[in-house]
C-alpha cells in the first residue's frame, strides 16, 4: 500500500526539481534567519540573567540555533541533490546517502515544533526563576560592599528604570526588606533605634522605597518614604495615588516583555517549520521519481513518485528492524571477536586430554 | 589655457567609461547613504526639541537629505552618460544638457563640502539653544497643570535618566529656581514658610534636586534632599560624595553627543563626497575626449581629454553670465523703450 502516489512525466520532473532548487534556497535563508532569531533572543535573555535563578528557557534559543544551523546544511545538501537530479549518471551517488539523511532532516524539522511548544510550556519556569531571582535581588540590594552581590544595587535600580516597574509582585515588597544598609544607619538616633526594636529579625524596615521605583509621569515630585503615611505629605492618599510610583511589578514586566518577543519569534519559526516540511516532500517525491529512470535508456520516461512504499506501520518497522541489524552486527561482531580469543584455550584443553589419552594407548 | 589635459587612446576611453559606470553607482549608493544619514540626523534632533529654543541646527540635517537626493539623480544620469559614451550615434543627445548638468553637480557637491563644516560651525547655536531650552525646562518643571508646559517635567525626568546629567550647568541650577509645585506645598507649616520668606519673589526654593538626578551606581540609597547639609545624613559630606547624583550638566551632554554624531557623519561625507568629485572629472574627461570623435568615421582615434577650456576665471564667468543676464534682461528693455515713445514724441510735435 504506497502512501500518497504521484504520476510524473519527464516535464514535470523537470519542474520539480527546478523548483525544489529555488526553494532550497528560499528555505536555506530561512534556516538563517531561524538561527539569528536564536541568538538575539538568547542575548536578550543573558542580558537579565541577573534576575534569573534559573538557565532553564534558555533551551528555547539553544534549540533555535542548533536547527537554524542544521537547516542550512540540510538545504544545502538538498540543493545539491535536486541539481544532480536530472542527470541520470551523478544521481546513483546519492543512494546510499539519502534515507538517513531524511531521518535527519525529519528530526531536525520536528525540533523546531517542539522549540515553539517549548516557548510557552516554559512560561511558568521563567516565571518561578524571575521570582526567586528578583526575591534575591531586593534582598541584596544594601549589600553594596559584598563581592559578588555588590552590583545587585545597580542592576534593580536599571531593571526598574528601564521596564516601568517596582518590587517583585508590587512596590510593597520593599517593605518586608532591609534595602538600606547598616553602613548609612545613625544607630544613635531613637527613630533608628525603635524601628531595629519593632522586630524580631532586628533589621531596620521602613514604608519607602528607592529611587528608582520614582514614576516620571508624576505631575508630582516623587514621595519615597512614609508612603503609607497620608498626614506625612500635603495633599497624598496612598489609597488613591497611581502615578507617584510604578504600579507593576518586575517580575510581570519581564514575563509580558519575554512573552511578547516569544510570540514575534513563534509565527516565523512556524513558518519555517513548513517551508522545510514542503522542500522535504518534493526532495522525498523527486527521489522516488527518479529511482525507475536510473539505468534506463530512455530517460523521458513517465514514473511514478511517492512518499511512502509502504504503509506507515510497515515502513517503521522496516526502519526498526534495519536499526536492530545494525545494533546486532556491533554485538555479533564483539561476540565473534570473543569466540576468536577464547579458541586457542579450547584447542589447547581438548588437545590436552588427547595427549593424555594417546599415552596409555 | 586648459586645465587637466589629458591623452586618451581609444582603449583608455574605453576603460574610463567603463570604471566611470562602477564609479556611478557607488556614488548613488553614497547619496542614499547621506540622505539616510540626513534623516536620522533630523529624527535625533527632533526627539529633543522640546529642550531647544530654536531650530536652526536643523539645517545641518536639511542640507544632507537635499544633498542625498541630488547626489542620487547626478549619479544615475552620469552613468547613463558612460553608458552612451562609447556609442558615437547616441552620445551627441547629451550635448545640449552637459553644460547645466555640470554647473549643477558642481553646485550640489559644493553644498555637500557646507554641510560637513556647517556642522562645525553651528555647534556654538546649538549650545546657546540648548542653554535656553533647559532653563526653561528647569523653571516649568513644576508647571505640570499648566496647558503647553504640563509635559515639561517628563521630558526633563527622562533627559536626566537617559543623559545620566542633572541641570543645566550641573545641579546646582535645581537650586536657584522652585521646582516643587505650590499645589504640594503646606503653607499652615512653618518651614515652608520661612523659606518662602528667606527670598525676594517668594519662592519655595531648596537644596534638593529631583529623583531623576540620582544614579544608579552608587553604593547608598539616594540623597536628593538637604543635598549641602552634612548634618542631616548619616556618614555624608557632599564636597566628597561624587557618585550620589549626576555631575555632568544636560547642556555638556548633550552637546557631546550631537558633535559625537556630527562627527561620525562628517566623515562618511566627506568620503561621499571625494567619490562625487572623481565621477564628475571622470564624465568631464570623458565628454571631453567624445568631442573630437563626433562626426568622424574613424571612432579608434586618439583624443584629447580636459577638464576646462579655458582658465578657471574664464570658466566660471562663462557660467555665470547667462544667470546674470536672465536678472539684467529686465532692467535693459525698459530703457530702450522710453526713448523710442520719446522719440515717437517729439516727431509727432515737430510735425
Amino acid at each position: 500500500m504506497v502512501l500518497l502516489k504521484l504520476k510524473f512525466p519527464f516535464q514535470k520532473r523537470v519542474r520539480l526539481a527546478q523548483g525544489l532548487w529555488l526553494l532550497s534556497w528560499v528555505a536555506m535563508f530561512s534556516g538563517a534567519i531561524t538561527f539569528a532569531l536564536g541568538v538575539f533572543l538568547k542575548t536578550e535573555l543573558h542580558r537579565r540573567s541577573e534576575v534569573m535563578h534559573s538557565m532553564d528557557i534558555h533551551i528555547v534559543p539553544n534549540l533555535l540555533m542548533a536547527v537554524g544551523l542544521a537547516s542550512v546544511g540540510i538545504n544545502i545538501c538538498a540543493g545539491k541533490v535536486c541539481q544532480d537530479s536530472l542527470d541520470p549518471s551523478r544521481f546513483p551517488r546519492w543512494k546510499t546517502f539519502l534515507p538517513p539523511f531524511f531521518c535527519i532532516s525529519i528530526f531536525f524539522t520536528f525540533l523546531l515544533m517542539v522549540a515553539v511548544i517549548l516557548s510557552y510550556a516554559l512560561q511558568p519556569s521563567l516565571e518561578e526563576s524571575l521570582k526567586i531571582g528578583l526575591k534575591n535581588g531586593i534582598s541584596f540590594y544594601k549589600d553594596t560592599d559584598t563581592p559578588g552581590r555588590c552590583f545587585q544595587k545597580e542592576t534593580i535600580d536599571r531593571l526598574q528604570i528601564e521596564f516601568l516597574c517596582c518590587g517583585n509582585t508590587n512596590y510593597r515588597d520593599w517593605f518586608e526588606v532591609q534595602w538600606i544598609s547598616n553602613r548609612y544607619l545613625d544607630f544613635t538616633s531613637k527613630e533608628v533605634k525603635d524601628r531595629v526594636r519593632s522586630n524580631v529579625d532586628g533589621r531596620y524596615l521602613l514604608d519607602g522605597v528607592p529611587f528608582s521605583c520614582c514614576n516620571p509621569a508624576s505631575p508630582r515630585p516623587c514621595i519615597q518614604y512614609s508612603l503609607l503615611d497620608n498626614s506625612a505629605h500635603y495633599n497624598y492618599e496612598y489609597q488613591t495615588e497611581e502615578l507617584n510610583l510604578h504600579n507593576r511589578g518586575c517580575r510581570q514586566a519581564l514575563v509580558s516583555y519575554y512573552m511578547g518577543l516569544m510570540n514575534t519569534i513563534g509565527p516565523g519559526v512556524l513558518s519555517v517549520f513548513l517551508l522545510q516540511m514542503t522542500m522535504l516532500v518534493s526532495l522525498r517525491y523527486l527521489q522516488t521519481a527518479m529511482k525507475p529512470v536510473l539505468g534506463q535508456e530512455n530517460v523521458e520516461i513517465e514514473t511514478e513518485g511517492y512518499i511512502l512504499e509502504k504503509g506507515v506501520k510497515e515502513s517503521l518497522l522496516e526502519m526498526k528492524t534495519k536499526v536492530m541489524k545494525i545494533i546486532r552486527f556491533t554485538q555479533v561482531g564483539d561476540a565473534s571477536a570473543k569466540a576468536l580469543t577464547t579458541d586457542p584455550e579450547a584447542a589447547a584443553t581438548t588437545s590436552a586430554p588427547e595427549k593424555a589419552a594417546t599415552p596409555p594407548g | 589655457m586648459v586645465v587637466g589635459k589629458m591623452k586618451f587612446t581609444f582603449q583608455k576611453r574605453v576603460k574610463l567609461a567603463q570604471g566611470l559606470w562602477l564609479l556611478s553607482w557607488m556614488a548613488t549608493l553614497g547619496g542614499a547613504v547621506t540622505f539616510t544619514l540626513g534623516c536620522f540626523l533630523k529624527t535625533e534632533l527632533r526627539r529633543r526639541e522640546e529642550v531647544m529654543d530654536n531650530t536652526d541646527i536643523h539645517c545641518v540635517p536639511n542640507t544632507l537629505m537635499i544633498v542625498g537626493l541630488s547626489s542620487m539623480v547626478i549619479n544615475y544620469f552620469a552613468g547613463r552618460i558612460c553608458q552612451d559614451a562609447l556609442d558615437v550615434g547616441r552620445f551627441p543627445r547629451w550635448k545640449t544638457y552637459l553644460k547645466p548638468y555640470f554647473g549643477c553637480s558642481v553646485f550640489f557637491t559644493t553644498l555637500m563640502l557646507i554641510s560637513v563644516i556647517l556642522s562645525y560651525i553651528m555647534k556654538g547655536s546649538l549650545e546657546t539653544s540648548l542653554k535656553i531650552g533647559l532653563k526653561n525646562g528647569i523653571r516649568f518643571y513644576k508647571d505640570t497643570d499648566t496647558p503647553g508646559r504640563c509635559f515639561q517635567k517628563q521630558s526633563m525626568d527622562h533627559l536626566q535618566m537617559e543623559f545620566q546629567c542633572c541641570g543645566n550647568n550641573d545641579y546646582k541650577d535645581w537650586f536657584e529656581v522652585q521646582w516643587i509645585s505650590n499645589r504640594y506645598l503646606d503653607f499652615s507649616t512653618k518651614e515652608v514658610k520661612d523659606r518662602i520668606k528667606s527670598n525676594l519673589d517668594g519662592r519655595y526654593l531648596v537644596d534638593g534636586v529631583p529623583f531623576s538626578c540620582c544614579n544608579p551606581s552608587s553604593p547608598r540609597p539616594c540623597i536628593q534632599y538637604k543635598i549641602t547639609n552634612n548634618t542631616a545624613h548619616y556618614s555624608y559630606e557632599h564636597k566628597t560624595e561624587e557618585l550620589n547624583i549626576f555631575t555632568h550638566g544636560c547642556r555638556e551632554a548633550l552637546v557631546n553627543y550631537y558633535m559625537g554624531l556630527m562627527n561620525t557623519i562628517g566623515a562618511v561625507v566627506l568620503s561621499v563626497f571625494l567619490i562625487q568629485c572623481s565621477v564628475l572629472t571622470s564624465v568631464r574627461l570623458l565628454q571631453t575626449s567624445m568631442e573630437a570623435i563626433a562626426g568622424q568615421e574613424n571612432v579608434e582615434i586618439e583624443t584629447e581629454g580636459y577638464l576646462l577650456e579655458k582658465g578657471l576665471k574664464e570658466t566660471f564667468m562663462e557660467y555665470v553670465d547667462p544667470v546674470l543676464k536672465l536678472l539684467l534682461l529686465n532692467q535693459v528693455f525698459p530703457p530702450e523703450g522710453k526713448s523710442e515713445v520719446g522719440a515717437a514724441g517729439t516727431t509727432t510735435t515737430t510735425s
